[in-house]
């Protein structure tokens, strides 16, 4: 119930946060919404010397418009992210899917740069990221650099944040005008996905002229689904398409077993709900 | 330690705390504010849940020094000037709790349901305390409950139903 | 007698709103970790990780010199070596029940097994002395598997007693004298081409109570007497027991049960945790608490269920029922709890159920493992039976061919037939089970959900429809002595009350009964405001407290109502008697010429009278009063049932199945039960409610699974899935009443009938929903995982077997590895 031991640095830029991250050395973590972070320091399964509070950068949670981008602050909390007319505007897909993690409280405290760097392969919103394109910008001491999503998701819980290294920001392109749907599959409405498909889809006179398939807890990473894209692309939103194209969905991915799913299983969720995603996106 | 300055039910605090101290524990042992309960360790049960700077928080998982500068109410603080909230009596009138324990928290959560939509139906209550666990009632009359305070709370809506007068006190 | 209930009285039957919310819904409540005391230390259990070992050394060096450590404590250190937890239900004089040590000495049983503790200023410093102490262990290969533990040449859980099975126990009605022989009516069956026989195994998988407050103890050793505040069910068996298990005299021990969150047979237990912080507190002088995180909890409180289920029942093919034969596997754990062995006793007379079933044999193999103990959850043994029987009569009714309502019908007893002698020579008292039915079909349009479901089939839709019926009774109202002593339970089942009527005619009740959600404090005062004619406002109901309540057996087995609020009204029995003398004298006519009805003692045929309240004040004064008496209108009564009570009901389930997912949804759910007479119909309807939802979580939600080395795989509540109010509907409910004739309130208990009721007609509906694809059964819980396998079984298309053993390792916080965690977590 009660954490071990540890310091305590709250700094009020992010520069003063690289720093400390750099002072503490490997020992230390990064507590951005805390929602994932609390309940393992309580288990003690993890115990940093010292905890960096990114909650002293008021820019970092700021969401803004910048060019043909969104521009979402790190530690934007999911509940300004699902309801930001920016985002549901521009970005509907990151909105539909952030509603559905965890609960009211939660999403309160929780952030949407501490669930993707978090990188828990059953979170929902790494295979959003994946599937829009999004960028990752990362602050370190040697400057800023920009990491595309393909690039961010590396393993299991790692991700292209190196050490002494900060996620800033997340950039989504703008997708104005796609249709969008989150399907998501948990055993109980508290539960992680137990398998999960983000789709967004732009449709032009009845064609599917692009798509985006993104997978929740395929695979170590959120993953893409690009053969399911392809046999989308240039046809008609027909049931009969979207099903076949389904098939494709778990081409690629390393479906973990549980006890809630075996790969088996969990594949058939995957073909099972890119149909439905892609369904309910067209409408 | 780390300092924290805080407002808990309407009281300013000034305090010198361990980091590692999580808000639940500081307002149980610090404040004595052991209205508000911990059911769990890891954010499921949300027993826990006070309304920090108006939104609802499971305090389990805030640590006291995040908590420095804002504002708190917690089950205590919700009855004004010894009148109940309107959660608070119509969980009473409608059966909505049985062995307590949930309570504080779920009555938070409901009051942030309520103040987010004042409407909501049956299932949207659902949704909105599913970050609650209750392991007495089933759920039922806790929706009930929600859905009478609502009423109660519509302003204009004919609902006579005045606050309750907290028994005992407050 | 088929009644609905009337009120009887201005109280009884009314809704009143509980008097026990208003601290509750403003924070003012005071459960055991919300307690306090000057100069009180925290204590901590350091436990084994492993589920069987040899435990090679303890070094506590380290941890004693941790910050604000005031101890560390092996079971040697605190002279416990020799105390043992005791079993108070040897089902069997040979019952095999190794006592349960406060701290494992030299062999670890089970994972989450104290093996030392530590005491701190405070429960962080506890916890971090506690990572620092150094137990060195021999692993030993865990025995895991119930079946085969108790085969001959088993590996040994403990090896001292030469086996793993703990005791069998067997009821048969021939050998009773109940019923005919069942071995004679399987042959039978057999060789009749007439006649039917259908054997199947059922699995009941381990649950959890998960109790919303994680139990809390304080102990103060300073005082008069060491007084001990537990969140418990059973303060005055705890007091007893710690005697028993200590040797601290009774009258040494104060045990309260303040507010307890929820207990659900969870916290009936007398449990380790207990008497150390006793022994630690009287060590050290100091007051001392111990308080669970819930991880300690789902691994070391005890667990329930666990069975399984071996049945075989005949029948004639025009569907009547000729004989039950049960053959039960029960999972003790590494120990016996305080009452673990008698659970599967106690569903032992429930298998028949409803039914008129001429031969019928019980056969109970209780069995030691290496993991967690179990005991009693809601409804302990009676859901086993329930299920058991409820989903055997939609396999017999499949087999027959009929309606599985019909088949029920044919075989139960007819409301005409009560008072009825039961194969297990139980004397069910009333019921009308036409009566429920026929309303709960009406209320769930049964014909019309069956249209549907006819029409999905034949459709072929994706998403088919199932009706799951479960037509029940149980035995609750725990317990006439002398039954329980030719049971060779460790006590009575007897209820004490008090009645104390003070000098302003208010009234103090107390009851032994320890409420703990139920609503005591609302329903008794209905009870005592007409039975003594004062308003519900006056009487205070206090409970929970060895001083103040010294006499009781506490709340378990829906027996507050139908055992403790009729010592309640035999107290006030006799506080009115005495109040009458009084009255006449004072009135100065004969006590046979008194009268008194709704607080009045009137002297027949005149105006003249005195109320209730002028009788207590002039006992108070004592200034004038009947020479043979003394000047009180205090009553004490002690209640023993003659007879159980026999709640029942028909609840019917509306599944839908996802065919493609294998997702279970319930759409709709309807129970029409009878709990005779009712005191309070808000409360009544609040515990259905909260029954249904435990039943129904065990039919699809819940599981307490091991892993091949011993160690729970649901250890939070990421793992372990409660239903949340996004993942149920809301209930029909309604009640109808026969009232119970073996006690003069005419009620029937309701704590545990919608958690015996709901698990097979959740079941019962899932199976219905895919029968027509060739699924036979689905083990619980029906996720959507087992539900998908059994299509694609049913469908000859191989898949692997479903896995329930694995820790998560993509699913949220189960993922995390503890022996490795990494990773950018924030």
């Amino acid at each position: 119930m009660i954490p071990s031991k540890f310091d305590y640095v709250k700094p009020a830029s992010v520069d003063e946060a690289v720093r400390a991250l750099v002072d503490a050395g490997e020992d230390a973590k990064i507590l951005a919404g805390g929602q994932s972070l609390l309940p393992v320091l309580r288990l003690r399964l993890a115990a940093p010397s010292v905890i960096i509070d990114l909650g002293g950068i008021p820019e970092l949670r700021s969401i803004s418009e910048d060019g043909d981008r969104i521009a979402i602050g790190a530690m934007a909390p999911h509940h300004d992210v699902m309801r930001d007319g920016l985002v549901t505007q521009h970005v509907a897909l990151l909105a539909q899917a952030t509603a559905t993690v965890a609960d009211p409280q939660v999403r309160h405290r929780g952030t949407l740069g501490g669930a993707l760097a978090h990188a828990d392969p059953a979170g929902d919103l790494g295979a959003v990221a994946l599937a829009l394109e999004a960028e990752f910008v990362i602050v370190g001491t040697s400057g800023t650099r920009t990491v595309t999503a393909a690039d961010f998701f590396v393993d299991y819980f790692t991700t292209a944040i190196g050490e002494g290294e900060i996620l800033t920001q997340v950039r989504f392109p703008k997708y104005t005008g796609w249709v969008s749907h989150y399907e998501k599959f948990n055993r109980t409405a508290q539960a992680w996905s137990m398998c999960a498909v983000a789709a967004a889809l732009k449709v032009d006179g009845g064609t599917i002229s692009e798509a985006r398939i993104g997978l929740t807890n395929m695979g170590t990473t959120p993953l893409r689904a690009p053969g399911v894209e392809a046999a989308l692309v240039g046809q008609a939103a027909t049931a009969e398409v979207v099903r076949a194209a389904a098939e494709h969905a778990t081409e690629g991915t390393a479906a973990p077993s549980d006890a809630d799913a075996a790969a088996d299983y969990r594949e058939h969720l995957a073909r099972v709900l890119t149909g439905r995603a892609v369904l309910t996106a067209v409408g | 330690m780390a300092q924290v300055r805080v407002t808990v039910d309407g009281v300013n605090y000034a305090d010198d705390v361990e980091p590692r101290m999580l808000l639940v524990q500081y307002l149980r042992e610090r404040l004595g504010k052991t209205g508000t309960l911990i059911g769990c360790d890891t954010s499921n049960c949300g027993a826990c849940t006070v309304s920090l700077n108006g939104q609802s928080v499971k305090s389990c998982s805030v640590l006291a020094v995040q908590a420095d500068g804002t504002e708190v109410t917690t089950i205590e603080g919700l009855a004004r000037d010894g009148q109940l909230h309107p959660v608070q009596s119509a969980f009473n009138e409608c059966h909505g709790l049985q062995c307590g324990y949930c309570t504080p928290g779920m009555i938070m959560a409901a009051v942030d349901l309520l103040g987010d939509n004042p409407d909501p139906d049956e299932h949207e209550v659902r949704e909105g305390i599913e970050g609650n666990l209750c392991r007495c009632t089933g759920y039922q009359n806790i929706v009930r409950s929600v859905q009478r305070a609502a009423q109660m709370m519509k302003p204009g809506s004919g609902v006579t139903s005045e606050p309750a007068p907290v028994a005992g006190g407050n | 007698m088929t009644t609905t209930a009337e009120p009887t009285t201005l109280e009884f039957g009314k809704a009143r709103t509980r008097k026990e919310d208003a601290r509750l819904i403003t924070g003012r409540s005071r459960y055991t970790d919300s307690i306090t005391l000057p100069g009180m230390l925290h204590l901590v259990v350091v436990r084994s990780p492993l589920a069987h070992a040899t435990i090679t050394g303890v070094d506590k060096s380290a941890a004693e010199k941790a910050p604000g450590v005031f101890g560390v404590y092996t079971a040697a250190d605190l002279g416990a070596e020799g105390i043992g937890l005791p079993c108070a239900w040897p089902i069997t004089p040979d019952q095999k029940a190794p006592p349960r040590p406060l701290l494992a000495s030299t062999t670890v049983s089970f994972a989450g097994e104290g093996v030392a503790v530590v005491v701190a200023r405070t429960a962080g410093e506890a916890k971090d002395a506690a990572e620092l102490v150094e137990v060195d262990y021999d692993p030993l290969d865990p025995i895991l598997d119930m079946e085969a533990a108790a085969q001959d040449g088993a590996a040994l859980v403990h090896p001292d007693l030469g086996t793993n099975v703990s005791a069998t126990w067997v009821f048969d009605s021939a050998a009773a004298g109940t019923g005919d022989d069942v071995a004679a009516a399987i042959s039978a069956a057999e060789a009749d081409a007439d006649s039917v026989v259908v054997r199947r195994r059922f699995r009941q998988q381990r649950l959890i109570p998960a109790f919303m407050e994680p139990r809390s103890v304080v102990v103060d050793p300073n005082g008069e007497q060491v007084t001990m505040w537990s969140s418990t069910q059973v303060p005055h068996i705890l007091r007893t027991m710690t005697t028993v298990t200590t040797g601290i005299p009774e009258s040494k021990l104060r045990v309260i049960a303040p507010d307890v969150g929820g207990g659900f047979g969870g916290k009936i237990g007398v449990v380790p945790e207990e008497m150390l912080t006793l022994l630690v507190a009287q060590k050290l002088h100091k007051p001392v608490k111990w308080t669970e995180t819930r991880s300690e909890s789902l691994l070391a409180a005890h667990h329930g269920r666990d069975q399984i289920q071996d049945l075989t029942i005949t029948a004639k093919k025009d569907g009547t029922v000729t004989g039950l034969d049960v053959h039960l596997y029960a999972d003790m754990g590494a120990y016996l709890g305080l009452v673990g062995p008698g659970v599967p006793v106690l569903g032992a007379f429930m298998f028949n159920a409803i039914y008129k079933i001429p031969a019928y044999k019980f056969t109970c193999t209780n069995v030691f493992t290496n993991k967690t103990l179990t005991d009693a959850y809601r409804g302990a043994g009676r859901p086993e039976a329930t299920f058991a029987i409820e989903r055997l009569m939609d396999e017999l009714a499949v087999e027959l061919g009929r309606d599985p309502l019909e088949l029920r019908k044919q075989n139960w007893i007819s409301h005409e037939e009560f008072p009825y002698t039961t194969v297990c020579g139980l004397t069910y008292d009333s019921g009308n089970y036409e009566q429920a039915t026929d309303r709960a079909v009406e209320l769930f349009d049964y014909a019309g959900l069956r249209r549907e479901q006819e029409e999905r089939r034949r459709n072929g839709d994706k998403v088919q429809l199932g009706i799951g019926i479960s037509t029940f009774t149980e035995m609750c109202g725990l317990a006439p002595s002398r039954v329980l002593g030719s049971l060779a339970y460790g006590a009575g089942g007897w209820e004490a009350a008090s009645i104390r009527m003070l000098a302003t005619g208010k009234v103090e009740v107390i009851t032994g009964a320890s409420g703990h959600g139920q609503g005591h404090e609302t329903a008794f005062s209905q009870i005592v405001a007409d039975q003594l004619g004062v308003p519900f406002e006056d009487v205070e109901v206090l409970h929970g407290d060895t001083q103040i309540s010294p006499k009781g057996l506490d709340t378990y087995g829906s027996r507050s109502l139908v055992v403790g609020g009729i010592a309640i009204v035999k107290a006030a029995e006799k506080v009115v008697a005495k109040a009458k003398k009084i009255a006449a004298h004072l009135l100065e006519a004969s006590e046979d010429d008194i009268e008194f009805n709704a607080g009045q003692f009137t002297v027949k045929g005149t105006g003249q009278g005195k109320a209730i309240q002028e009788i207590a004040f002039a006992a108070f004064m004592a200034h004038d009063y009947p020479e043979d008496m003394e000047p009180s209108l205090d009553s004490d009564a002690v209640y023993d049932p003659e007879n159980f009570s026999f709640p029942h009901g028909t609840h019917l389930a509306a599944m839908e199945v996802d065919t493609e997912t294998g997702r279970v949804t319930l759409r709709h759910y309807v129970c029409v039960d009878d709990v005779g007479n009712v005191v309070n119909p808000l409360i009544v309807e609040g515990q259905v409610h909260g029954g249904l939802a435990q039943g129904i979580a065990q039919a699809l939600f819940e599981e307490a699974n091991y892993d091949d080395q011993g160690t729970l795989v649901n250890g939070t509540f990421v793992d372990y899935t409660l239903p949340s109010a996004a993942d149920l509907p809301s209930f029909t409910t309604e009640h109808v009443s026969t009232p119970a004739t073996s006690n003069p309130l005419g009620v029937k208990g309701v704590g545990e009938a919608g958690t015996i009721a709901s698990t097979p007609a959740i079941v019962n509906g899932v199976i219905d929903a895919l029968r027509h694809l060739g699924v036979k059964n689905v083990e619980m819980p029906c996720t959507s995982q087992r539900v998908w396998r059994a299509i694609q079984d049913a469908r000859g298309t191989a898949t692997q077997e479903t896995p329930v053993d694995t820790h998560s390792p993509g699913a949220g916080l189960g993922s995390i590895d503890p022996n490795n965690p990494q990773g950018e977590i924030q």
